[in-house]
């Protein structure tokens, strides 16, 4: 039976079968002071400042960053993470990014392959779809960082 | 002045005992207890600092602290705030102190920890970040360790040997308190073979989880004046201050800092604003200190304190502590006890046990390890989510 993709927490990315380009992570912004959440907050503004009366509307955040900082985990992490035991542990890559225009910084795993060696703070990074982890049913979908490719970045400055 | 007496301090020595955590803080207690010449029925209000019991959430402790001590019908109160509980049960002790609810307040922590990494308990909580960050980043409390540790090293220059000097400074400190879990030294080489656990910091620069209980018995000044302490050491501001918006450092379990496009954030960050707001209200700065205990979680975040309680400026900490200012001998010790690198946290106990340690130090009952003519001592803590914790002690 084919499993079912679906997101590991729902509303906090777009859907992941739109071309990889067009990904982004998803946040609200008030209506009133323009304040940006990630994770997105529906109910209620918390700028303490703000005049209120304002909605939340959903909003994409810009697709690139740089490396805030980077680390690995190098032991297998507790539940809710899920892992098979049985397998032999292969670390996976945390990237913590600062994103310009939110000026806010936004943690995630690295894409696979990519290794602490391959990051250094300031690298410019975009969010590419990722999964998880699957299991009978479902592909568990979720958001990953990824270098910009050299000749990109080349292209861009 | 708003001061209370510290009458008594006691602690149950750190460690992995398995046993209840009732049993540790009992011994606390009582210790405490001993120590202020005063009986548990002479006690008008007990605070507790709570634990995670058995996985389900029912984090009472004040309740079990009295029971076991024997029901005598004293005010209970009981608080959780994670690292920062120790804090919070001295806060609501000094509070009810100075409101004139009670004279003398018994202030009780302990924990037992399990093995390996601190994880959420039980069921799918999608709705709450500390289960989300570890679904769905793994992302373990060494992890935001070291991303600080990566960030100083690129900001500022800090080394793995910088780090790993922290560890062999406590270690040192904490072969000489008996109380410690760990009471070898430790070298450098020792650190840098131990194992990688989140790049760049390894096993030996990030505290254990240990069973152990401290406590404390406070008291108003008159009270201590007429059971014959005219002199105590005294609680001078217990700072329990929150964040504000927009809180623009990462910490554990945020998932994302707040944004600070539209508001700017403030001056200081919240580990900072947590010793400045109680250095504003003691009436004290890092210029009269003789002695701080910071939460050293892993040994880069302790040279982080030493910037956010003012020691030395941004970036410059690594600089303090190749100088030796804050080993014992040095200026301005940091970590006396040994630190959380030689107990490993024992959670709702820590903050309380940092406050033991300053009372001793500025008793100048503190053995080998003894500040010399210690006057001024600050501990500074920070709680899941943003709970700040930060005593000063003046004798």
């Amino acid at each position: 039976m084919a499993r079912t993709r679906r997101p590991v927490v729902a509303r906090w990315f777009t859907d992941d079968t739109v071309p990889e380009e067009e990904f982004r992570l998803l946040g609200t912004r008030c209506t009133a002071c323009a304040s940006v959440f990630f994770p997105r907050e529906d109910d209620w503004c918390r700028n303490p400042g703000c005049s209120g009366g304002g909605g939340l509307a959903e909003v994409p955040l810009s697709p690139r960053g740089r490396v805030w900082s980077y680390t690995d985990g190098r032991y297998r992490p507790p539940a809710p993470y899920v892992s098979d035991p049985d397998a032999p542990w292969e670390p996976y890559t945390l990237v913590a990014v600062e994103l310009a225009a939110e000026a806010m910084v936004v943690l995630g795993q690295a894409a696979p392959g990519v290794r602490p060696a391959d990051l250094a703070v300031g690298t410019e990074v975009e969010v590419v779809p990722g999964v998880l982890n699957e299991d009978d049913l479902h592909t568990w979908t979720t958001w990953n960082w990824r270098p910009v490719a050299r000749d990109e970045r080349e292209e861009r400055s | 002045m708003n001061d209370i007496a510290v009458l008594g301090a006691g602690m149950h020595p750190w460690g992995k005992w398995g046993r209840s955590f009732i049993g540790y803080g009992t011994a606390a207690a009582r210790a405490a207890l001993a120590d202020a010449g005063l009986d548990w029925t002479d006690v008008g209000s007990i605070v507790g600092a709570d634990t995670m019991r058995c996985g389900y959430p029912g984090y009472v402790a004040g309740a079990t602290f009295a029971q076991a001590l024997g029901w005598q019908g004293a005010r209970v109160t009981s608080v959780y705030a994670a690292c920062a509980s120790g804090a919070q049960a001295i806060g609501t002790a000094r509070a009810q102190i100075l409101a004139g609810l009670a004279d003398v307040v018994l202030v009780v922590g302990a924990d037992a920890t399990p093995k390996g990494f601190l994880a959420p308990s039980g069921r799918e909580r999608p709705d709450d970040p500390d289960w989300l960050r570890f679904r769905v980043l793994g992302a373990t409390n060494p992890a935001y360790f070291a991303l600080y540790a990566r960030r100083r090293m690129a900001l500022y220059g800090d080394t793995p040997e910088d780090f790993a000097q922290v560890k062999v400074k406590n270690a040192a400190a904490g072969a000489l308190n008996p109380l410690a879990r760990y009471r070898t030294r430790v070298t450098a080489e020792e650190v840098a073979a131990s194992a990688v656990v989140a790049d760049p910091l390894r096993l030996l620069d990030i505290c254990a989880t240990s069973d152990g209980g401290a406590a404390l018995v406070l008291s108003s000044m008159d009270f201590a004046r007429r059971h014959g302490r005219p002199d105590p050491v005294r609680v001078r501001a217990v700072s329990t201050v929150s964040p504000t918006y927009p809180k623009s450092v990462l910490d554990l379990p945020d998932i994302a800092t707040d944004s600070a496009a539209v508001v700017s954030p403030a001056p200081h960050g919240f580990r900072a604003s947590i010793a400045r707001a109680a250095y504003e209200e003691a009436g004290v700065g890092p210029e009269d200190l003789s002695l701080a205990e910071v939460y050293d979680l892993s040994t880069a975040l302790e040279l982080e304190w030493y910037e956010d309680i003012g020691l030395c400026g941004t970036g410059e900490g690594a600089k303090l502590l190749r100088e030796g200012v804050t080993a014992l001998g040095g200026r301005l010790p940091v970590n006396t006890s040994g630190g959380l690198a030689s107990f490993g946290e024992a959670v709702p106990a820590q903050a309380i046990a940092q406050v033991c340690e300053l009372t001793w130090q500025l008793r100048g009952t503190a053995g080998d390890r003894q500040v010399p003519g210690a006057r001024v001592g600050i501990t500074a803590n920070q709680g899941l989510f943003g709970h700040g914790s930060a005593v000063v002690a003046v004798r």
